[in-house]
């Protein structure tokens, strides 16, 4: 098993007409995602490499069997999109674009828990389960199939992360970046309770940052509903107050949302928390193999 | 982005919440020559994007020509620190405004609540002091409430929550409409903070915003003219404003390490294991995903800027980035720019092995490359401890 996406993904992707869709859209393809489609509207009866376009994504749906889209289109078009894709019928989105305004995320946010239609994303790399599907722009190369999901806000630092996973021989059930911005589709806690329940996952990997208490709020919940070990890393200790690190939502506002608050809830509900990225995966490595 | 008390103040009058008349002033000329036209008292107040001005001397009242000169001149130029110590903030300009007769401070908020995903409004009858403190002291006096993103917030959907606050009965009618306009300016300017504390109500019982503090959403900025002129004129440090021009993500810090990570992520884990390892991190430089060449030189040429800046690390983990154009972009710089400090290169991930192989034949003089991320902060420290041993 794995989760979000998988060997039943059938994938549509909204952009694929645009450099960056086609781009990781057809590396989705190659890696082995079933890209059934592509929308741009107005471009519908052309092709990208073989894979249809269509006007809409509903088209994609209807016509094509699309279950999961992947939303690749510029910010200020990307909420419509999301929106188009949640009255779509397929019961995925996943939403690559950075800079969507926060308030519209606010309409889409709930607009996609009333349609039961789970949002993974904005501003996030994707979802990759090794070996049976990736959608987004997570580089596959650096994951091999196993126990350890991940869950993660940041792109790079979870590739780093992997990768000394990968070195240490393990592999990854499913690896799933929610995004740095202040409002995304899925949580720590949505992501966290999936992997509770996938059989293949061992052990979950957490990768927090600064801003707003997500970090937080998954403390309580691992405590009280997570069986499996969690490890987690959070990035930000040297960020300073009122100053935005990169992603919309990795500010500390006057007191709250610091790394070292995030840490402390973290442990206080007995999560370790690395110091490092390369600890973090020792963390990993030693809490799996002290249960073999 | 953050907006100054004035900018706040028009944004609230643009939509119909009462301000006191103010004009802004850069020099104490201009200063008494506002108040002058104003008429005396005026409040001389410091214009900086943070809390805890009064306390730090940055608010004074003048009664005539004379105080009003004195106290631009000693507000203009001063440096103010936030009570979360955010800062030092330069005051470049006062807000000089008609005084005010205060009959009862109050306090009203609307912000963006993350962890429920709706906008909060907050309302205390306990305005005028340090909102967090009287949260934290005497809880019941604030009362929150979150608004419904599904229907309109207007005054009667406003008015239960000013009742509950305790305000004044001859206050609510009008403390409920300012309310349910800040909502109204939250979602037609994509503010994600508006704060007034205090929101007075003056001796003839008009409602007025006595001070401001909103935030707009930098990702909306493309649908607001008006707001994005005001962010392309804030006055930013040399190397965040070039930053800013060259499209990379920077952040001044004040440290004497150089960083450049890819990824935002990175970039700040980049950080903190620079501090463990004793080092001072002198910025944050995010080179993004699918950093080309163009743009490494672009970073290095932004970090190199700063003066207090000893040596230089670049952290890249390729994914989409490939390190052989990352490996490109550091020879092209080395070639354009004079490279005073040590720069120290950890590349790994996609394509890092004809990046390492570009580097080591490019012979770079004062570039080290280190294996691990660990190691690379270890190193650039030892090599900015001994840099700032030779300056001495």
């Amino acid at each position: 098993m794995s989760i979000v996406v998988g060997e039943d993904t059938k994938l549509v992707v909204s952009g694929l007409t645009g450099r960056e869709g086609s781009f990781h859209g057809l590396r989705n393809r190659d890696y082995g995602t079933d890209l059934v489609a592509g929308v741009t509207p107005k471009k519908g009866g052309q092709d990208v490499d073989g894979v249809p376009i269509f006007d809409t994504i509903a088209e994609a749906v209807s016509e094509a069997g699309a279950n999961t889209s992947m939303i690749f289109v510029p910010a200020r078009f990307a909420a419509a999109s999301i929106n188009e894709a949640i009255d779509s019928g397929v019961q995925t989105v996943i939403a690559i674009t950075e800079g969507i305004p926060v308030l519209d995320m606010l309409k889409t946010y709930w607009k996609a828990k009333e349609a039961g239609v789970r949002l993974v994303g904005p501003n996030c790399p994707g979802v990759l389960s090794p070996s049976k599907a990736n959608v987004g722009i997570i580089p596959a190369q650096f994951f091999d199939q196993g126990a350890i999901g991940v869950v993660s806000k940041s792109g790079t630092l979870t590739y780093q992360i992997g990768n000394e996973l990968k070195q240490a021989g393990l592999g990854n059930s499913s690896i799933v970046g929610i995004g740095g911005d202040p409002i995304v589709g899925s949580d720590f806690i949505d992501i966290l309770t999936l992997f509770e329940n996938d059989p293949e996952t061992e052990l979950i990997v957490m990768v927090g940052e600064i801003g707003g208490d997500a970090e937080e709020r998954a403390a309580d919940f691992i405590a009280e509903s997570v069986s499996k070990p969690v490890v987690a890393y959070i990035a930000g200790f040297t960020a300073p107050p009122g100053k935005q690190m990169g992603h919309a939502g990795a500010i500390i506002s006057g007191s709250s949302g610091t790394a070292q608050a995030k840490k402390d809830a973290l442990e206080a509900k007995d999560v370790r928390v690395g110091t490092s990225p390369t600890e973090t995966a020792q963390l990993a490595v030693e809490t799996l193999n002290a249960r073999a | 982005m953050d907006l100054l008390e004035y900018q706040g103040k028009q944004l609230f009058a643009k939509h119909g919440v009462a301000v006191p008349s103010g004009e802004v002033a850069d020099t104490p000329d201009d200063a008494v020559a506002a108040a002058e036209r104003i008429g005396y008292p005026v409040a001389v107040k410091a214009q900086v994007l943070i809390g805890g001005r009064g306390k730090a001397g940055g608010i004074k009242i003048a009664g005539d020509a004379e105080e009003a000169r004195a106290h631009a001149e000693a507000i203009i130029g001063m440096d103010i620190t936030g009570p979360h110590g955010e800062g030092p903030f330069r005051v470049d300009a006062v807000w000089i405004e008609g005084g005010s007769d205060i009959a009862e401070e109050y306090y009203a908020s609307i912000i963006l609540d993350r962890s429920e995903k709706k906008l909060l409004a907050m309302v205390s009858a306990k305005g005028g002091m340090d909102i967090e403190a009287v949260a934290a002291e005497d809880p019941d006096a604030l009362i929150k409430r979150h608004i419904d993103p599904t229907t309109e917030f207007d005054a009667a959907a406003a008015r239960p929550i000013v009742e509950a606050a305790g305000l004044a009965e001859d206050a609510l009618d009008g403390a409920a409409e300012v309310l349910a306009k800040l909502a109204e300016v939250a979602a037609s300017e994509d503010a994600t903070l508006i704060e007034v504390n205090p929101l007075i109500v003056t001796k003839d019982r008009q409602v007025v915003a006595l001070d401001s503090k909103v935030t707009i959403d930098g990702n909306a900025l493309f649908r607001h003219e008006d707001l994005a002129e005001i962010a392309d004129s804030a006055a930013d440090d040399p190397q965040e404003a070039m930053a800013k021009e060259k499209g990379l993500t920077y952040v001044k810090l004040p440290g004497d390490i150089g960083i450049l990570g890819n990824g935002a992520g990175l970039c700040m884990s980049t950080l903190d294991v620079v501090a463990q390892a004793g080092g001072a991190p002198a910025n944050f430089l995010d080179a993004g995903g699918g950093s080309k060449a163009e743009a490494i030189v672009d970073a290095l040429e932004v970090i190199t800027s700063d003066p207090k800046v000893n040596a230089v690390l670049f952290n890249i983990f390729g994914g989409i980035t490939r390190c052989d154009e990352v490996a490109k972009g550091i020879i092209e710089a080395s070639q354009r720019i004079e490279l005073k400090v040590p720069l120290v290169v950890r590349l790994d991930g996609t394509n890092s092995e004809e990046g390492l192989r570009l580097l080591n034949e490019a012979g770079i003089e004062g570039l080290e490359v280190e294996a691990t991320m660990l190691g690379a902060a270890e190193r650039v420290v030892q090599l900015a401890t001994a840099q700032k041993g030779g300056e001495q």
